[in-house]
């Protein structure tokens, strides 16, 4: 399990077009640690993250799906991307347009897991 | 939703249906009601306003014996429901606000709505008319206006 996470958010913040990474506590929707490009409203980006991985996590599990393992919003300008890492605490990474998801997908996956 | 002054509404009404706040209270720094959404009691009312207020004082008396900032808000996690204490300025001087909000929404969701309606406040605020003097005879019925105004009685 790591602790250092602002280490763990560089590999995520290395990638073509990701605009910024946040730990949020999953309960509070309070930053935890953050690398974002300036201008960004972390605060606000943080706290309705969290709101809605509460609410699809919700609906995943009673919709008998089991708990939600990875959730993407995807908007005409970019994406909104939220792993629910462990019970505490949520991954979040916000990314422009025409960025390879797939290898973000993967890079949070990995995040996650380690800090687990 | 109570307000002794009606430019107060609007941006109260805008963080209650945007933070999903179950309880609010606005208040002067020395506990004198100015808003509130949700409370039904006026016991309740004037209890929240007077305990909020000195929970105010008494952290920022420590703060200031400890020779830090004063704190701006405290919060107090509960199971079901939280509560959030702020202090902010407005040009009608310093207010305090009292939130009360459960599972239904977060505490970074009541931070950043919050921060937005004391930008609507200090908007919102008429300039200053200066003080008038108050009298013992006027006060009961001030006090028992502004009770009418929040509870509607």
């Amino acid at each position: 399990m790591i602790r250092d996470y602002k280490a763990l958010l560089e590999p995520l913040t290395r990638l073509r077009g990701v605009r910024g990474a946040m730990v949020v506590a999953a309960d509070d929707g309070v930053v935890v640690v953050d690398a974002l490009m300036d201008g960004m409203k972390g605060k606000a980006l943080a706290a309705l993250a969290a709101a809605l991985a509460s609410r699809i996590v919700d609906l995943s599990t009673r919709a008998s799906f089991g708990s939600a393992r990875f959730i993407q919003l995807q908007a005409a300008e970019g994406s909104l991307l939220l792993v629910p890492a462990t019970e505490q605490l949520l991954l979040v990474t916000v990314t422009g347009r025409d960025v390879p998801l797939g290898l973000t997908r993967l890079e949070m996956l990995k995040a996650a897991e380690r800090m687990r | 939703m109570r307000a002794l002054e009606p430019w107060v509404i609007r941006p109260l009404q805008d963080f209650v249906s945007e933070s999903s706040a179950r309880l609010t209270l606005l208040m002067t720094a020395s506990g004198q009601v100015v808003a509130q959404h949700g409370f039904t009691g006026a016991l309740d009312l004037m209890s929240a306003a007077a305990l909020g207020a000195a929970i105010i004082s008494s952290s920022s008396e420590i703060a200031r014996v400890m020779d830090w900032p004063p704190f701006r808000n405290l919060v107090h996690q509960g199971q079901r429901q939280a509560h959030y204490l702020a202090w902010f300025d407005t040009p009608r001087g310093r207010w305090i606000a009292l939130v009360v909000f459960g599972t239904e929404t977060n505490l970074g969701l009541v931070q950043v709505f919050f921060e937005q309606m004391v930008e609507e406040l200090a908007a919102a605020a008429p300039v200053e008319s200066p003080p008038k003097e108050v009298l013992a005879v006027d006060f009961e019925r001030e006090l028992n206006a502004s009770l009418r105004a929040l509870f509607g009685r």
